[in-house]
Formats: structure tokens, C-alpha cells, sequence
């Protein structure tokens, strides 16, 4: 066990593409670190690094005090569960994860115990004795953890490890780790491009961007604030909306109304801002109490594109008339958010926005609604920087 | 199921037709090497008399005086040297090949294609008076050596074929479990490649034992002929009989070790041995 700190490390490739940019991270002992982002943002890269699989072309690295930079893999007592398990073909699932041990030269009644203890947290016990070719995906990947588990190291590397599974197993190996990482309390650095994942298993969370660390935190404080637009999008499912706004002599002026600007908007003068304001943030006004209608929000009209319930919740999808607004940070996420919101052939000047609203919501597809929007809940950002305000 | 029916009937006289065409050679030498040497010109099949004469001559006279036993040795002895040095340095610079990138990877692949492809008899000039120089002519490293020579190309290009098929995490995965490099090439990397491996050295093999050229060239003796050269110094029992029942016995005893050899190792080209190390 021990807590691993990166400081200023940077990877540059032979090519000059810089993969990772002074990554500045202290992951405490015991701690569940997950690294988020999109494809191609450097978080594999920082984890093989890590792993000592890739050279660190500049920086420290340091696990358990010492610096590692130099050090192979062996030599670092770390333990990595591949995203395609790298399972030995050539030897049984006991073998398997006896290998390390193995190579340790520690004496073969302890492997065996090793092994079967392991074994049986993750019920493996009767398949010790098969090749990785007869087992299911789910088993492969569970003796995949195995492998890193009997070896008790400093700290797990995990490289997205559930993103070969389906959907259903994904969500069950996804509290499987968690317990897991809880009970052997051994520091773990998890990488993956899910946001759910994320949030759901990481004490904290450190979400990359084009090889920079955009923001650390804990799921809630990345959730509540983020610090730029990018976190803003990228966390949260369905993703926040974004709409441009202005603020005017100390108020705000959104496409859906206009509000009293608040304590983030308050110092700056006028000038066009970003707003952010996520699904939940929306309701059906005819459900909102008017004592908080009246306290606090806007109520506005819109057109019901579409409503997708889901039972616990109903998604219902509209636009605003709006130029839309244009960032760097939002373009990197453009293709996800398609992916997500399913968002309509919109007209130029709409933008779509989804809001969550309570399941007894009578709202209809087409028809003209009355909404309500929380926005003490609102989000400011700077349309430049793309900063939080 | 009419359709079927024959389609099956075709096909099997089709097998059979290849069958015969590539057993019947084999099988009119094994008929000669089973003849009298009065009969072998009888030119019937199925011989009328059954002998182990032939074979029986190939061995007379213990390893001193039998015309067949040195070099069958020699031709073991030289074939299994020759394959396991050309498979062991295959082995290292294949795998170089498939991982790293390095000056001069091109040229010696280049290189290795070039050899392959040379005539080998533009070199047997030069080799004899270099050998004879070098005292190595009439030994078994005269020999070994230019084996070498054609057999490397060959195997590294058939492992790097192998090894570029395995994926890189499980040596990734080796290194992170406390393997040295070396360790992750010798537990994981070659016993997956074993396939690839086992293919080389039958190839490696069978080259070295069916060479005639270097054999007759770079050779004067029983201290390093093998068998295809000594094939060509068998004498009849008289010098007006032709010892063509003896050869044929010869060619049927070398003929035994390569289908051994092959056996063997078929059995561990199995296809498909990486399946499970990896998702997709």
C-alpha cells in the first residue's frame, strides 16, 4: 500500500505529440483515483505510465516516497488489470494468477493458498483449473482482477476493465470492484472513458482533456461545481445543456427569461456568458408548488420535441431559440453528446435541451408546456476560457 | 441430398486421384526396396518375392564397413545441430523484428529475402576453396554453416509472422507481474509461438536433411556425408549390377525420420492457441 504522486509528469511521444502535459496528481494510500476522459485524452497513457509500460519524458513519479521514474515494471510491485485482460492463453486460471507469485519464487504450498483465497472472493474456485479459452467474459475478467489481487501490491492499475463486458455484467463486476477495492483498502488508479463509472466508483475523480488535467475531485464536487465547461459536459448523463446568455446591468438574460444574476456573476460587468443548467434542474411547472415558483426560478414555454419515459423518470426534450453556443471544450464532446441526447434534426437557431421531470409530468410530444427552471442551479461560465465564474 | 451424394462421390474421386498420384512414387520404392536385386527389373508392382535384403546390406558390416550408418549419423546429427541454432537465433531476431523499432530493421529483412532468394549454387565455388582454406571442408561445421545460411531467412520469416500475431499486452502483463524481459519472452512469448516455432523447425529441418548440393560439394568423406551424397556413392554387389535395390531401401530408412519428425511436432501446431488470451 502506498499513495502514488505524479508531479509535472509529461509523456512525448517519438513523433512530438505531447500525450500527457504536466500532470500534477497526489493519490492518497488506500485511495480509489479514477482518470476520466475522452478517447485519445492521455489517461491510458498517464496510467502506463504509472505502470512504467511507457518512458516519462519529463516529471516524478513517485509511489510510496520513492521515485520510480527509472524503475521497470517488476521492479515497482504494482499490479494491472488490462482492458482486454491479457489473460496467458498457455496456462490454466490457477497459473494464471499464480504467475507473479511464480516469478517472486515464492514456495508453492503459499501460491496455492494465495490463489484459492482469491479464488473464492471472486468465485472462481472451480474454474482453477480451466484455460482462459473455456471461460465467459465476465469469468475472464474476474480472473483478470485475480491475477492482481493474490499478489497484495502497492497499488492496482486498472485500464478500462469492464468496457469489454455487456451492459448487465458491466453494472455487476461495476459494485463487484467496488467492493472489492473497499475491503482490500490497496490504493487503485482506475481509468475509463465512462462518466457512470466514474462517478459511481471513484473516491475521487480526475477528469483529462488533450492531455491536461481539467479538475480533481470528488464525485459530488465535480458534479456540483465543475470548473469549466468541459467537466460541466462531460459528467453528468444526460449532459448539462448550455445556452448562451448575457449578463445586463446586473441581470441575466437567458433565452427562456431572464434572471436576477447571482454571486458568480455579480463581479463581473456586462458581457456575454455561458450558462449551464442540468436536466434535473428543469419541472413541469405545473407540478412545482407555487410558494417555490414564486421563490425562486423562471417559468417559461416551450415545445415538447420529444418525451422518453423511463418509469423513475421522463426525459422530455425541447429547443430554445438560440445561436447555440461555440467552445473548444463543448467541441470535444460534440460526438458523445449526439450520442446521448439521440438530439433531433434541430433548424438553425435551435438548440435542444433536455430536461428531467418528475414521472407524473402529463407533458405530451408537440404540444406547447409550461416548464420551470431551478436557476439558483445555474452554471456561468467564460465563453472565451470556458471557466467557471 | 441427391446433390450431396454426389458432390461426395466427386470429391472422394478427386482425394483419391491426388492420393495416388503422390503415393504411387512412394510406394513403387518401397516395392523395389522389398525386390531381389535379380527382380528389380521386373517391373511388376506388387513383388512376387519378399526380401529385406536390401535393408539388411545397408547395415552389414556394423558402423565401420556399412556404406549407410556414418552417414545416416552425420545427416541426424548435422540436421538437428542446424535447427536448433538456426531456431534459437531465428527466435531472437524475429522477435526483435515483431517488437522494436530499430535502424536497420529494413535492410535485414531485405536482407534475409535476399538470401532466400540466392541460387545457392553460385556460392558452392567460393565455399569449397574458402572451406579447404579454412580447414573446414569434410566436416560437419563445413556443413552447418551454409545450412545456416538458407534456413535463417526462412524461419525468421516465419516467426515474425508468429510473433507479430501475439498481442503486446501479455508481455505487458508478464513485465507488470515481475518478469524480467527475458522471463516474458521465454514463459509467455515463445510457448504461444510454439505453433509458429515447431512450423519453422520442421522446415529447418527437412531443408537440411534433403540438401544434396552442399552435401556432394563440400563433402569427401564418410566423416561428414549424409545420406543423399552417399546415396550417389552406393555400389552394386558387382561392378555390373546397379545397387538400385539398396538406394531404394536407403531412400525409404531417411525417408522414416522426416515423417517422425513431422508427426511429432503436427501435433503442437495446433491453431488457434492464443484464442482467450485476449477480448476481440
Amino acid at each position: 500500500m502506498a499513495e502514488i504522486v505524479l508531479d509535472g509528469v509529461t509523456k512525448v511521444f517519438g513523433d512530438g505529440f505531447e500525450a500527457v502535459k504536466e500532470m500534477d496528481l497526489d493519490i492518497g494510500d488506500g485511495e480509489f483515483m479514477i482518470l476520466v476522459g475522452p478517447s485519445g485524452c492521455g489517461k491510458s497513457t498517464a496510467l502506463r505510465m504509472i505502470a512504467g509500460l511507457e518512458d516519462i519524458s519529463s516529471g516524478e513519479l513517485k509511489i510510496g516516497g520513492e521515485v520510480v521514474n527509472e524503475r521497470a515494471p517488476k521492479d515497482r510491485d504494482i499490479a494491472m488489470v488490462f482492458q482486454n485482460y491479457a489473460l496467458y492463453p498457455h496456462m490454466t486460471v490457477r497459473e494464471n494468477m499464480g504467475f507473479a507469485l511464480k516469478l517472486a519464487g515464492v514456495d508453492k504450498a503459499e501460491i496455492d493458498k494465495k490463489v484459492e483465497d482469491a479464488a473464492a472472493t471472486l468465485d472462481l474456485t472451480q474454474h482453477l483449473d480451466r484455460r482462459p479459452a473455456n471461460l465467459s467474459g465476465g469469468q475472464r475478467q474476474r480472473v483478470a482482477m485475480g491475477r492482481a489481487i493474490v499478489r497484495d501490491p502497492k497499488a492496482f492499475l486498472m485500464d478500462e476493465p469492464l468496457s469489454n463486458l455487456d451492459a448487465k455484467l458491466r453494472v455487476q463486476m461495476r459494485t463487484e470492484v467496488a467492493r472489492l477495492q473497499s475491503r482490500l483498502g490497496t490504493t487503485t488508479v482506475y481509468v475509463t472513458h465512462d462518466q457512470t463509472e466514474a462517478m459511481t466508483l471513484g473516491d475521487r475523480v480526475a477528469v483529462m482533456r488533450a492531455g491536461v488535467l481539467q479538475q480533481v475531485g470528488t464525485p459530488a464536487e465535480l458534479y456540483e461545481t465543475p470548473r469549466n465547461l468541459f467537466v460541466a459536459g462531460f459528467i453528468g448523463s444526460p449532459a448539462m445543456n448550455f445556452m448562451p446568455a448575457e449578463i445586463a446591468s446586473g441581470r441575466l438574460v437567458l433565452p427562456i427569461g431572464e434572471v436576477e444574476a447571482g454571486d458568480g456573476a455579480s463581479g463581473r460587468g456586462d458581457g456575454k456568458v455561458i450558462a449551464g443548467l442540468r436536466p434535473e434542474n428543469f419541472e413541469d411547472a405545473s407540478i412545482v408548488g407555487d410558494d417555490l415558483k414564486g421563490e425562486r426560478g423562471l417559468v417559461f414555454e416551450a415545445e415538447v420535441d420529444l418525451v422518453e419515459s423511463l418509469g423513475s423518470d421522463l426525459f422530455a426534450y425541447f429547443h430554445i431559440e438560440s445561436e447555440g453556443v461555440e467552445s473548444d471544450q463543448l467541441a470535444d464532446l460534440a460526438e458523445d453528446r449526439i450520442g446521448e441526447t439521440g438530439a433531433a434534426n434541430l433548424r438553425e437557431g435551435e438548440e435542444q435541451v433536455v430536461a428531467r421531470l418528475d414521472p407524473t409530468s402529463k407533458v405530451k410530444r408537440g404540444g406547447r408546456t409550461e416548464l420551470w427552471a431551478d436557476t439558483s442551479k445555474l452554471h456561468l461560465f467564460d465563453p472565451e476560457s470556458g471557466e467557471r465564474l | 441430398m441427391q446433390r450431396g451424394s454426389r458432390e461426395y462421390a466427386l470429391w472422394s474421386i478427386g482425394i483419391l486421384l491426388v492420393l495416388a498420384f503422390a503415393l504411387v512414387p512412394v510406394l513403387w520404392l518401397i516395392s523395389v526396396s522389398l525386390k531381389p536385386p535379380e527382380a528389380v527389373t521386373d517391373g511388376r508392382f506388387i513383388p512376387s518375392e519378399v526380401s529385406l535384403d536390401n535393408y539388411k546390406s545397408l547395415f552389414e558390416g556394423g558402423i565401420d564397413d556399412s556404406p549407410f550408418i556414418k552417414p545416416l549419423i552425420n545427416s541426424i546429427g548435422i540436421a538437428l545441430i542446424t535447427t536448433v541454432i538456426a531456431i534459437t537465433l531465428a527466435a531472437f531476431t524475429a522477435y526483435a523484428i515483431a517488437r522494436l523499432e530499430f535502424p536497420g530493421k529494413r535492410v535485414i529483412l531485405a536482407g534475409a529475402l535476399a538470401i532466400a532468394m540466392f541460387p545457392p549454387i553460385s556460392t558452392v565455388g567460393p565455399l569449397f576453396d574458402m572451406w579447404r582454406a579454412l580447414g573446414l571442408y569434410d566436416t560437419w561445421l563445413g556443413l552447418i554453416i551454409p545450412y545456416l545460411t538458407f534456413s535463417l531467412p526462412l524461419a525468421i520469416y516465419v516467426l515474425v509472422a508468429f510473433f507479430r500475431e501475439i498481442p503486446w499486452e501479455l508481455e505487458q502483463a508478464a513485465q507488470v507481474d515481475g518478469a524480467t524481459p527475458f522471463q516474458a519472452f521465454t514463459k509467455v512469448i515463445v510457448p504461444l509461438a510454439a505453433p509458429g516455432v515447431f512450423t519453422a523447425a520442421i522446415l529447418v529441418f527437412i531443408f537440411a536433411w534433403n540438401d544434396f548440393l552442399f552435401a556432394i560439394s563440400l563433402t569427401s568423406s564418410d566423416a561428414s556425408r549424409t545420406v543423399p551424397a552417399a546415396l550417389a556413392f552406393f555400389t552394386g554387389e558387382s561392378s555390373f549390377t546397379q545397387p538400385t535395390g539398396s538406394i531404394a531401401a536407403a531412400a525409404v530408412v531417411v525417408t522414416v525420420p522426416i515423417i517422425v519428425f513431422v508427426l511429432f511436432f503436427q501435433r503442437r501446431i495446433v491453431a488457434g492457441l492464443t484464442s482467450g488470451a485476449v477480448k476481440g
